[in-house]
């Protein structure tokens, strides 16, 4: 089973490989690169939110200091790559630095203490550099579509594979016992505050490689936007949708939420949003698990189908 | 200098008590109900239109008006509530604050986006006869509709609190936020405390909506901002004072206003912020809210 389930993600990420080559339309691969960000974030973030259960809404920091970093590198003349991971680096130092003081917060307060910390920096970034960062002449002319597809898709094969290596290892089994309970994990001696730095640490810098995969990609907008609480909520939005503390959760989440708003905004124009909130509710309502639990459900439902008898067993044995 | 900065901390006061009152509605919903419900603003941009429209199209007073939104509002709530809310009832606690979060950000996109076709983007305003009058006293300042905004605050408050302390049902409320299930055992209706606590927090979202109208203006966009006002007002505050609440809000208020005075004014907000932080992180309970064991 294993070695199909090897097999069936090689050829998915060789398909996606070939598919500049393949489509030729601009608005489908930009379709791609859209999903691709879009999963780097939500898993950067379900690294933190999902294993770990520290809920934050000030991703958007992480994703604003990466892009504002590897901008400004990269329209100076460093090559992109050094410039992306510079934009990493950076958001890692911040999220240390912010991390020790915000984890003394719990639950709602972590929340909105996060929030807070990336509207101050909103609001600087927005004071500081309040011009639209467009691209110089000679990057414009340049401009190609395919690189950037390639890093986009790099970074979210990287993410979502750190992804997979963390759930088995001891490491994230720790984040999952700092999640599942705090006491009890420090009572077994892992210690919750490093677990959640680390955890933090490593969501940051995913993170900030996507917001400079972000400044590579983007022609040209305002240096704050990266900055509005816009995108943290996305994040968590996506997480949620697709199921939180998976690894296929947040990729589930990315591609329903990119695909279903691009269909709304091509087919219903201006009502796109009003739609897409409400069919969000409606997942959120009947689905509290996220998109994967429907998946579940509907498996157990088959397994009990076709063994009534063990049902049957059950239900006895408890009464 | 002195009155300027006097001058500063008098428009802090009215700016806060606005902060306070939006805050002390989502702080009831809350703290009773565990719903956060992230849509506030956007309830109380609803109910900023609602006075616009009696105002443009029917000609009544906002003031005069404002029992009529205060009904909407109610019948808004109560549709959220029965339709949305009341299914997120029975999940425990932190799943149930983040599930009702989200349904609030879906709440927030549709409120906003109906508003845009509604009311189109445009700053929307109301000039009445009073609008831009003020009396002077002491030399300083004080423009009536401000000033109305402050006392209605208080009103809001202090009947408020009259009925969680006095009244049958305002106990009732009490109770639940101590214990729903010890309160459901001696024949509180657990969900009509929350139904009623949902509408209490709707209907003063309705009454800060209409008070954001009369003293500045309202526009699609302005949930996102009053919402993370009220959350940050809620946490300075301590959740479960609702006093405590109002005060964190006339302190941040103040802290923005007197901060514009000394430093430039687009980081006005970011001291409030700061200073929001730093209290959190010291004094993660709140500045009026009891350590909890």
């Amino acid at each position: 089973m294993r070695i199909f389930k090897f097999i069936a993600i090689a050829l998915i990420i060789i398909a996606l490989v070939c598919i500049p080559w393949v489509i030729e339309k601009e608005s489908i691969i930009n379709l791609f690169i859209m999903t691709f960000l879009y999963i780097t974030l939500a898993s950067s973030w379900n690294i933190l939110g999902g294993y770990t259960g520290q809920t934050s809404l000030g991703h958007a920091a992480f994703f604003g200091l990466g892009s504002l970093v590897t901008r400004q590198l990269w329209i100076n003349g460093f090559p992109i790559l050094p410039s992306i991971f510079a934009g990493g680096l950076l958001a890692v130092a911040f999220a240390l630095l912010i991390g020790v003081p915000t984890f003394r917060l719990k639950g709602v307060y972590f929340a909105i203490g996060t929030l807070t910390l990336a509207q101050i920096l909103n609001i600087t970034v927005g004071n500081v550099f309040p011009t639209i960062g467009a691209l110089p002449v000679e990057d414009l002319v340049t401009y190609q579509l395919t690189p950037r597809y390639f890093l986009f898709l790099g970074i979210a094969v990287i993410v979502v594979g750190v992804s997979y290596l963390l759930v088995n290892s001891k490491l994230g089994l720790g984040l999952m016992a700092v999640r599942e309970e705090e006491d009890a994990a420090e009572s077994l001696g892992v210690s919750a505050l490093k677990h959640k730095l680390l955890a933090l640490g490593l969501s940051a810098f995913f993170t900030g490689l996507g917001g400079g995969a972000f400044a590579y990609y983007f022609v040209s907008f305002y240096y704050q936007y990266p900055f509005t609480p816009i995108w943290s909520l996305d994040m968590l939005t996506m997480v949620y949708i697709g199921g939180t503390g998976t690894v296929l959760g947040p990729i589930i989440g990315a591609v329903f939420f990119v695909v279903l708003k691009d269909f709304l905004i091509r087919n219903v124009g201006q009502y796109h949003l009003i739609i897409f909130g409400s069919l969000f509710i409606l997942v959120v309502l009947f689905l509290p698990g996220g998109i994967i639990s429907a998946w579940k459900k509907i498996q157990d439902a088959r397994i009990r189908r076709s063994k009534p008898n063990i049902d049957a067993l059950t239900t006895e044995g408890e009464s | 200098m002195a009155e300027a900065v006097a001058q500063n901390i008098i428009f802090g006061i009215l700016v806060g008590a606005l902060y306070g009152l939006a805050a002390v509605g989502i702080a009831l919903v809350f703290g009773v109900t565990k719903i956060l419900n992230v849509a506030h603003g956007e309830l109380m941009m609803v109910g900023g239109y609602l006075s616009f429209w009696l105002f443009t199209l029917f000609d009544l007073d906002p003031f005069v008006a404002l029992p009529i939104s205060i009904l909407c509002l109610c019948l808004i709530g109560a549709v959220l509530y029965k339709f949305l809310f009341a299914r997120t009832v029975k999940l425990p606690e932190e799943e149930k604050i983040k599930n009702t979060m989200l349904i609030g950000f879906g709440l927030t996109l549709i409120i906003q986006n109906v508003a845009l076709l509604l009311w189109t983007a445009d700053d929307r305003g109301i000039t009445t006869a009073y609008s831009g009058q003020a009396f002077t006293l002491l030399g300083l300042r004080f423009p009536y509709v401000r000033v109305a905004g402050l006392v209605i605050s208080l009103v809001c408050l202090f009947a408020l609190h009259f009925f969680l302390r006095r009244t049958y049902m305002g106990k009732a409320i009490r109770a639940t936020v101590v214990d729903w299930e010890a309160a459901s055992l001696v024949g509180i209706d657990v969900h009509k405390v929350y139904l009623l606590s949902f509408l209490i927090g709707t209907a003063l979202a309705g009454v800060a909506g209409t008070l954001v109208l009369v003293s500045f203006s309202v526009e699609p966009a302005m949930g996102m901002h009053w919402t993370l006002k009220s959350l940050i007002v809620m946490v300075l505050g301590g959740v479960g004072n609702f006093i405590g609440t109002f005060f964190a809000g006339i302190l941040l208020g103040v802290t923005e206003s007197t901060a514009a005075f000394f430093i430039p004014g687009n980081y006005r907000q970011v001291v409030g912020l700061i200073l929001f932080l730093l209290i959190l992180i010291f004094r993660p309970q709140g500045l009026f809210g009891r350590k909890e064991r």
